[in-house]
């Protein structure tokens, strides 16, 4: 459809005034201003290498799993962050956790194998955004680097070890409750959900009094 | 001594010896001074943009242009296999030749009167007595294009080809105003030679500076001279947004550095120009006149010589970073609706002021007349293209598929 003459606005370029079409004072003008930064000299450059960036503390980075307050693996392998992943470069195997070991007592899963690829991942924040339990967040570490493709696959151990790095740093997220699980992973005592809207009745969830358990 | 180790060659050789020596001389110092200049036009950017510039190599970076020159003389030389070999190796060889030629009757320091080739004195130009030496300065930068257009022809490659049909336009175009723009500085001086120019301005003080008398000349010669040199606000045969990297394109190691080379000797070249015919050369009131014999007085000269250069370098160098680029219609308008008719103006003042038997000072206020007269033709100038009065164009026939 051709754009109705009425419709455009044709916008006259200003007429010059008389120094201005001499050219000269507009190119002393601008000297004076380039002069004025050589004179004036306050750079803004950041040493790089030997001065680490200063980044807010949402910056995104690479990932790490937070530990709870008895250093055990605070991911309850819900898949939560895989299911929520873009770029699908997360992989988890969930394991039960071992009942009769008083260590594992108030766990019910945990990751056997918790992979992320690092050069898979586009460092969105969903996977952070999904977690309920506040487990897996993105730090400042930006500089990462790797010699082959397997090294940038981060398991467990490192994703722990990158916690332990980056806990008592100042640029710790400030999205981490430290230490202590959230609420989802509470499940000894759950809050009852109600239903939200009218449900069928041979619906077992519903009726359930404890969310996630279901008989 | 010089002398006597001339004499010590036979006959025949003889007139060979010092031009040579200055020859070596001259190209060395360029060689070195243009790598330096590379330096601090990356130093001087950054200062200008709040940055810190080259800094890793050496103390504050001094030990840049070693490592760009290592860089470039070990880098892999790519040619193309598209390109016309024979030009494609051609074109930077001549782009450096011909700025390299042109500095040969520019003097760089006091230039002995009564010289000879065989008395031993030092000439501090390698082709003394040339008096033609403003001919031979833009016949010669002229040819320079030959190297832009063999190498963006050669490179077989779009970018190129347009880089260096807006540089064939552009050099063309900014021949005419450049050498107009010194008819007048001929006709006050009554000689083409420059070393003449510069003893007629050392002669009459610094009230004889020709800065003077063609300060408009001046303003029109640095622009077009800078133009010629394809350096910033004209660069657009090069200019990156547009062209990648114009006819450097397919250039790469040292062939690409052997046109930034030639575009640097050609800076050095306008900036002795400028200052030898506009600024006095080497003269200065009290520390430099013709008649000053103290020990170092030519020493001396030639720092003045340099130290007016250097300035002139430098403002080239501040002005790439305080000018955006021109357009390219903006670009020819300049060149011929403006620096032609001025220069051709300026040249009838300075004949009727010689023909007349005026006083030379009457060129002060002429000039400033023309500079503010083409200021006011500026404001009266009409824009026909901002409007556009004709009916949009009739939708055509047939394309009503998705039109409801």
């Amino acid at each position: 459809m051709p754009i109705n003459p009425k419709d455009i606005e044709w916008v006259e370029e200003p007429a010059m005034n008389f120094w201005e079409s001499t050219y000269l004072p507009a190119v002393f003008d601008g000297l004076r201003t380039t002069g004025q930064h050589v004179a004036d000299f306050h750079p803004v450059t950041e040493f790089y290498p030997e001065q680490k960036p200063d980044l807010p503390s949402h910056y995104r980075g690479v990932h790490r799993l937070n530990r709870d307050d008895k250093g055990r693996v605070k991911c309850v392998a819900c898949m939560m962050c895989a299911t929520a992943c873009p770029a699908r470069c997360i992989d988890i195997v969930a394991q039960d956790a071992p009942k009769d070991d008083p260590h594992w007592a108030d766990r019910d899963k945990f990751p056997k194998s918790f992979v992320i690829d690092e050069l898979k991942c586009i460092y969105c924040g969903m996977c952070e955004e999904a977690c309920p339990v506040d487990s897996i967040e993105l730090t400042n570490i930006f500089d990462l680097t790797g010699m082959s493709r397997q090294e940038m696959m981060f398991d467990k151990e490192k994703l722990l070890s990158v916690f332990d790095q980056t806990k008592d740093s100042a640029h710790n997220p400030v999205r981490t409750h430290k230490g202590k699980l959230g609420h989802a992973s509470d499940f000894t005592n759950l809050h009852t959900l109600g239903p939200a809207t009218s449900v069928r009745a041979d619906d077992r969830s519903a009726k359930a009094n404890s969310a996630g358990v279901i008989e | 001594m010089l002398e006597q180790i001339i004499n010590w060659f036979p006959e025949w050789a003889r007139p060979f010896i010092m031009p040579m020596l200055t020859i070596a001389i001259v190209l060395q110092v360029n060689l070195g001074v243009c790598s330096y200049l590379i330096l601090l036009e990356r130093k001087l950017s950054a200062w200008m943009q709040d940055r810190i510039g080259p800094n890793r190599v050496g103390p504050w970076g001094l030990l840049q242009p070693v490592a760009d020159m290592l860089k470039l003389l070990l880098k892999e030389d790519v040619i193309p296999g598209h390109v016309n070999k024979f030009l494609y190796v051609l074109a930077p060889g001549i782009s450096v030749f011909t700025t390299m030629l042109a500095f040969a009757v520019v003097p760089f320091g006091p230039v002995p009167r009564n010289l000879s080739a065989t008395d031993g004195q030092f000439p501090y130009i390698i082709a003394p007595g040339v008096d033609l030496g403003l001919v031979f300065i833009f016949a010669v930068t002229s040819l320079a294009v030959y190297g832009i257009i063999l190498g963006g022809w050669a490179s077989n490659n779009k970018y190129s080809a347009l880089g260096a049909m807006r540089a064939s336009a552009q050099v063309v175009s900014y021949e005419i105003p450049l050498g107009m723009s010194v008819v007048g500085l001929a006709l006050l001086t009554g000689s083409m030679s420059i070393e003449k120019i510069l003893l007629h301005q050392a002669d009459a003080g610094i009230l004889g500076w020709n800065i003077w008398f063609q300060p408009l000349a001046c303003v029109i010669f640095f622009a077009a001279a800078m133009a010629e040199a394809q350096r910033l606000p004209f660069d657009l045969s090069e200019c990156e947004q547009e062209l990648v990297g114009g006819w450097h394109t397919e250039y790469s190691a040292m062939k690409w550095g052997l046109f930034f080379l030639g575009e640097y000797t050609h800076v050095i070249t306008i900036s002795f120009l400028t200052s030898i015919l506009f600024f006095g050369g080497w003269h200065f009131p009290w520390i430099a006149e013709p008649d000053s014999q103290y020990l170092g007085s030519t020493l001396v000269k030639v720092l003045v010589l340099l130290t007016k250069s250097f300035a002139f370098i430098i403002v080239i160098q501040m002005l790439r970073w305080t000018i955006p680029r021109f357009r390219f219609d903006q670009l020819m308008g300049l060149a011929w609706k403006v620096l032609i008719p001025l220069a051709t103006l300026n040249v009838v003042c300075v004949m009727i002021v010689k023909q007349f038997h005026l006083n030379e000072w009457w060129l002060l206020p002429m000039s400033a007349a023309l500079f503010l007269g083409a200021g006011l033709i500026g404001t009266q100038s009409s824009r026909p293209f901002a409007r556009r009065t004709s009916e949009p164009v009739a939708e055509a026939h047939g394309h009503h598929a998705h039109a409801h």
